[in-house]
């Protein structure tokens, strides 16, 4: 401050010379987020006001939409197929979700025991994460093939009996699950790895001399001082349990019958697929609802948070 | 892959002491040792063991791995007609363009508007801008399912739709960067950019003189994690490309399978095209890869 004072060649009073550098970074900082911004509010934010609206109308495709009020939300009330596909992604976040975070924390901490081409071995459990969706789909469809998948034929090959993962709801479930953890337990694991490196060497060493074994040492150390990781990917991981759907759409479509169905495959099925846009725009703003409690929910409850904000 | 290496170092544990500390931990558990290797590499197999088995199908004879009998876990001879197969019924070619340049162009335009969002949140004070942020950070809770309806109606109305830019806008339109962006942009000392202001630089100045140069670390990240995100796009792709030219690798994928008679080696070796572009890209850069993956989380 005291070089703009003197730089002030004009004489204008310090004050004012402040308010006007506070109005210009006002301005500038506007013009910075404006471009985001203008995307965001157009592609985003009209379309959750839209979609609402739509929650509210009876529309089929192009024709006039008419206003039903809260006609759509008691339709989805009385739908079995709605709770059905409701159930079903209670059941896939209450699955898949825990595996993934214990699942990643247990791969952390053994690649992180100092095992020889822990790299290579880090590289091989990362590598689905940058396959889409739709490619992992395609090749779980051919590794869960009922007839000529690898894995009955291995089945058939032991002298077992294969499973019926097209058919049989439950195994086609599973064949789902399954696939969604082998595509996100990498990222799990990158998270709690970066996690673990935050913790001191120190803390251990203590520990070991108070004589603690390897589980007492991994429980009271490593799963507390871990938090962060686990608070931050609670949250990302049942967000996209919540939003499932590339998997389910690219394996089963939903089938056979319900047995798949997600709250994404069937809100896609409402409004693309049966063209009940107006049903499909109001289950979308129902699993925007539900992530947004849960997230509100573990952000409140959570006693780690101060540390990851 | 000595970036292998390097970045397995970069995420080990700190090395205080080491050689007494692991001489100690190895006394007491060499078989502990061996128990852990095994459980490693069975893991590691497992997990690609998908990835390998894509390979093997894309490069079998035309149907082979699917024929009744017993499994067969390597090509009988090594052979390219599926390849042949599907290029030659399917316009691959244009759906790998279209992938290239929807990627680039969604790619480019959010790391430049993720960037000077960011650098505004960090680094310029200005009225309404916790608000600002907090409405940006909302924007990642929203999933495609609750919006993709109205989003539909919407690229229709502004007479985008099927084409490059219903893809493209709505894709730029993401705030994940904004937070990479600002975390990254806090860390850089306040002296550097007050003293380009004290040479009388403005804040365009000083952002793309000072700030940008430095941040080749972040750039790396995001426009890795962006192009990846675009890359492998699916559910508003479909519902926003309607004409079969314009797909997108994962549509055509998609395409493939929805024939009447899915030809699962076909789609395998699509499957293969569409993601080895980003494998060779995640290898050659996962040091950046997983620090973005990881930063993300930590912040």
């Amino acid at each position: 401050m005291t070089t703009a004072a003197v730089r002030d060649r004009a004489g204008v009073p310090a004050s004012g010379r402040r308010r006007a550098a506070r109005r210009r970074d006002t301005l500038t900082g506007y013009a910075f987020v404006a471009p985001n911004m203008l995307l965001m509010g157009l592609f985003l934010f009209v379309p959750i006001a839209f979609a609402i609206q739509l929650s509210l109308q009876d529309t089929q495709g192009f024709g006039d939409p008419e206003w039903i009020g809260l006609g759509n939300y008691a339709r989805m009330a009385a739908d079995p197929i709605f709770w059905q596909s409701l159930g079903n992604t209670l059941v896939f976040t209450a699955i898949t979700v825990p595996i993934e975070l214990a699942g990643g924390l247990a791969l952390a901490v053994l690649l992180n025991s100092g095992l020889p081409a822990s790299g290579v071995f880090r590289t091989l459990i990362v590598l689905p994460l940058v396959i889409s969706g739709v490619a992992s789909g395609m090749i779980a469809v051919t590794i869960f093939s009922q007839g000529s998948g690898i894995i009955n034929k291995a089945l058939v090959s032991l002298g077992l009996s294969p499973v019926a993962w097209q058919s049989d709801g439950t195994a086609a479930f599973v064949s789902v699950m399954i696939t969604a953890i082998w595509l996100r337990i990498g990222f799990n694991m990158v998270i709690y790895l970066a996690g673990l490196q935050s913790i001191s060497p120190e803390l251990y060493e203590a520990a070991r001399i108070d004589n603690a074994n390897r589980w007492q040492l991994f429980r009271y150390i490593t799963v507390p001082l871990v938090g962060p990781s686990t608070f931050f990917l609670l949250i990302m991981n049942v967000i996209a349990s919540f939003q499932v759907f590339d998997v389910v759409f690219v394996m089963t479509g939903g089938g056979p019958g319900y047995a798949t169905s997600v709250l994404g495959t069937y809100a896609y099925r409402n409004g693309f697929q049966i063209r009940e846009q107006g049903y499909g725009a109001a289950i979308g703003v129902v699993i925007l609802v539900i992530t947004l409690i849960f997230t509100y929910v573990q952000w409140r409850a959570s006693r780690t948070r101060d540390l990851v904000e | 892959m000595t970036s292998t290496v390097t970045s397995g170092d970069a995420l080990a544990p700190p090395a205080a002491s080491p050689l007494k500390r692991r001489r100690g931990g190895r006394n007491g558990s060499r078989a502990g040792r061996t128990v852990r290797l095994v459980l490693a590499i069975i893991v590691s197999a497992i997990v690609f063991f998908p990835l390998y088995w894509m390979v093997v199908i894309a490069f079998s004879p035309r149907g082979e791995v699917f024929q009744p009998g017993g499994v067969r876990l390597w090509p009988s001879t090594f052979s390219v007609e599926n390849f042949e197969s599907v290029f030659a019924r399917f316009p691959v070619a244009e759906w790998f363009v279209n992938s290239v340049v929807i990627g680039i162009f969604v790619t480019v335009l959010t790391v430049a508007v993720n960037l000077l969002a960011g650098y505004a949140f960090a680094r310029i004070p200005f009225a309404g801008r916790n608000i600002l942020f907090l409405l940006a950070l909302s924007t990642m809770m929203i999933p495609v399912q609750a919006i993709m309806v109205a989003q539909f109606r919407l690229v229709v109305d502004l007479q985008i739709y099927g084409t490059y830019w219903s893809v493209i806008l709505p894709g730029a339109a993401a705030a994940f960067g904004i937070f990479l962006a600002r975390q990254f942009f806090l860390a850089i000392p306040q002296e550097l950019i007050e003293a380009a202001q004290i040479d009388g630089a403005g804040p365009v100045r000083t952002f793309v003189r000072i700030v940008l140069p430095l941040s080749k670390p972040l750039i790396a990240v995001l426009t890795l994690l962006t192009l990846l995100g675009s890359w492998n796009d699916f559910a508003w792709p479909l519902i926003a490309l309607k004409d079969n030219a314009l797909f997108t690798l994962p549509i055509g994928l998609l395409f493939l399978k929805g024939q009447s008679t899915p030809d699962y080696s076909a789609s395998m070796a699509l499957a293969l095209v569409s993601v080895l572009p980003m494998v060779i890209l995640f290898l050659a850069f996962q040091r950046y890869f997983i620090q973005g993956f990881a930063r993300s989380g930590i912040r």
